[in-house]
């Protein structure tokens, strides 16, 4: 009897303990809250196409190590003008790093309200910042941040055409020697003095590659002398509409050489678009059949070096042009010619010898000297603010050069 | 007809993409564009498949020289091509778990996964480490003392390949440092220079820059008028020599 009593009063002083336990959970203080952000700023992003607003914010006092409750990140909100739910957060950026973002899920002409909340470490959500009343984004129709991109753009084009303009009408252009295209005849010549064959090799890059355009330009040429001396010429490709585009050209050159019988469309190939694949199968071939003459025109990677020593290691007169600029010391260490960027994109022009064609490289050359205009000024502005202690008239100048009309804040920064 | 076509498409699409470049209105046309040409080319793609086939097997039927490199050729290309399409192996998507053919042809396990990770990652590693060799003999052949230019570029090149190795701090770590609380005298300066980590620091972002930026300039140039010249048809040499 007493045993029972006693049990009774052990589970009634069990169930009062943790009667009070769970009191005490309810009652417990609730987490600190950091302090709010303040100053919430909406604009709508400048040159686009109307898709996105740019928010910024001050952030929340506790935003630093030593805030207590330190901020983790914070939620933005956002809600169309009129409509009373804010719904679910719909971008977070963490604090200690920055105190803006885009908003780029937005539709064009739509005003919306934001509300930005701190969280702290302890999940604590601070008290809103909000931005009320409504913004909306506008769509530009000229992107003015490229608008001195444009200019200069329009000059060198304009220029170009000029030129081309000029040469058509008669105007004599001199373009000096480039070493490297008048080797294309010597190396077809050797190639058929002894009796192998020319390899011609036209970058790894699809069609849509400029490089590869111009390198196809060029294989027009060498084609055309391949045809002449009655040389083989070998072009494999490692992508299917460049294979279709080198026939194309090749056929075109063997016509106009007036050998049209001597085209044979199955020594242009189409290997494999993995890189290392079609450097194994190229180089295999190399070794095996010792070309007299290989031609690199395009864009190359890592695979440069690999051909152009095996070129190398047969003994091929090696003529490289590529507008790669990590490969050109590869090229030029390995090859005995190698055209360096423009030399590369002048090839079609100069090996064509079409006055219209050399006028393009007079528009060229305008260019370079509208570029040595900048980089004087440039450079000459940046000079005098130094030695003028930072003189503000010319420090603005330098700057605006470098900014504007060389960098992205268009024209009235 | 056969070159004015691919002329107009290209002048057309050509200056679409720069007028997307500049009008945000019609950024999206750009990508379209874009997306076209990904089409064109995965079409094309069959024909290089099928000519790649009919090389490799006339070779093999003729038994020209090489003839087994072809026959290996031919066998990985319907391997892979029939182990891809009927996606062997693969397991089936989380979410369309009864459909076998639902899991990624290339996911983990698959028989694709295997011939990639087991047999071309491999390769591809192989021909990529043999870089190291084909480096140094090129090396070895364009750092040969011959003239007076040559000379100065071995001899700069020694300094950066010493100024980015600790030899640079054994050999040349005795030169003072520049302190941080004072305004540096030139003797200074010029002490501190000379450390062939510095060496190293100047060569490359002033010479090497300098020339660099050079080269860059030119390439845009280049290919700013190259592209004018293609989409004005000025040069049609990519197309043909001008008969249609």
């Amino acid at each position: 009897m007493r045993m029972a009593r006693l049990r009774s009063v052990a589970i009634a002083a069990a169930c009062w303990l943790s009667a009070i336990d769970v009191v005490a959970q309810d009652t417990a203080p609730p987490p600190e809250l950091p302090a709010p952000p303040t100053d919430v700023e909406v604009k709508d992003r400048p040159s686009d196409n109307g898709q996105a607003v740019l928010i910024s914010w001050m952030a929340s006092a506790d935003d630093a190590p030593e805030g207590s409750p330190r901020v983790l990140e914070y939620w933005i909100f956002r809600r169309e003008l009129g409509q009373a739910e804010w719904g679910e957060k719909i971008l977070d950026s963490p604090a200690g790093t920055t105190t803006k973002t885009d908003d780029q899920k937005i539709k064009v002409g739509t005003q919306y309200e934001y509300r930005i909340v701190a969280v702290g470490v302890n999940e604590g959500v601070s008290e809103p910042a909000e931005l009320l009343g409504g913004v909306a984004s506008i769509r530009q129709w000229f992107n003015v941040q490229k608008a001195w991109f444009g200019i200069l753009l329009v000059l060198i084009c304009g220029a170009v055409i000029y030129f081309i303009e000029a040469a058509r009408g008669g105007k004599d252009l001199k373009v000096r020697k480039i070493a490297g295209l008048e080797a294309v005849d010597e190396a077809v010549g050797r190639a058929t003095e002894l009796g192998r064959s020319v390899l011609f090799i036209n970058g790894i890059q699809d069609i849509n590659d400029i490089q590869t355009i111009a390198g196809l330009t060029v294989l027009g040429n060498v084609a055309r002398r391949a045809a002449e001396y009655d040389a083989t010429l070998e072009v494999p490709t490692s992508r299917s509409l460049v294979m279709t585009t080198a026939r194309e050209t090749v056929q075109a050159a063997y016509l106009s050489a007036g050998r049209p019988d001597a085209y044979n469309e199955n020594n242009i190939y189409y290997l494999t678009d993995e890189q290392f694949g079609f450097v194994a199968s190229v180089t295999g071939r190399m070794v095996r059949e010792k070309y007299a003459a290989c031609f690199y025109m395009g864009a190359f990677y890592a695979e440069s070096l690999i051909l152009a020593e095996t070129g190398n290691s047969i003994g091929a007169i090696q003529v490289a042009g590529t507008a790669m600029p990590s490969q050109l010391p590869f090229f030029v260490a390995a090859c005995d010619y190698t055209l360096i960027g423009e030399e590369f994109f002048a090839a079609s022009a100069y090996l064509s010898g079409e006055p219209h064609q050399m006028g393009s490289l007079k528009g060229q050359d305008f260019g370079k000297v509208v570029g040595a205009v900048l980089l004087l000024l440039g450079c000459g502005a940046a000079t005098l603010a130094s030695m003028a202690n930072n003189n503000e008239a010319i420090a603005n100048f330098a700057a605006y050069i470098r900014d504007s009309i060389l960098g992205s804040k268009g024209l009235f920064p | 007809m056969k070159r004015t076509a691919p002329l107009l498409i290209a002048a057309t699409v050509g200056f679409i993409i720069i007028v997307s470049s500049f009008i945000p209105y019609t950024e999206s046309w750009g990508e379209d564009s874009m997306i076209w040409f990904d089409i064109l080319a995965a079409v094309a793609f069959v024909l290089g498949g099928g000519n790649l086939l009919k090389m490799n097997l006339k070779k093999v039927s003729d038994r020209r020289p090489g003839w087994a490199y072809s026959a290996i050729i031919i066998a990985a290309f319907l391997i892979t091509l029939t182990l891809g399409l009927l996606k062997v192996g693969t397991h089936p998507n989380e979410v369309f778990w009864n459909k076998p053919w639902s899991g990624d042809y290339i996911g983990e396990g698959s028989a694709l996964w295997w011939i990639y990770e087991y047999l071309i990652y491999p390769l591809t590693s192989t021909m990529f480490a043999m870089l190291a060799f084909y480096i140094a003999s090129a090396a070895f052949r364009a750092f040969r003392a011959k003239n007076m230019e040559a000379s100065l570029l071995l001899g700069t090149a020694f300094i950066v390949l010493l100024g980015r190795t600790y030899a640079a701090i054994i050999l040349t770590g005795w030169l003072p440092e520049l302190a941080h609380d004072a305004e540096p005298s030139f003797f200074g300066q010029l002490w501190n220079g000379l450390r062939l980590e510095k060496l190293t620091e100047t060569i490359m972002g002033v010479f090497n820059l300098a020339g660099s930026r050079a080269i860059n300039i030119g390439i845009a140039l280049g290919i700013a008028s190259t592209s004018l010249k293609v989409l004005l048809g000025v040069d049609r040499s990519y197309l043909g020599t001008g008969e249609d």
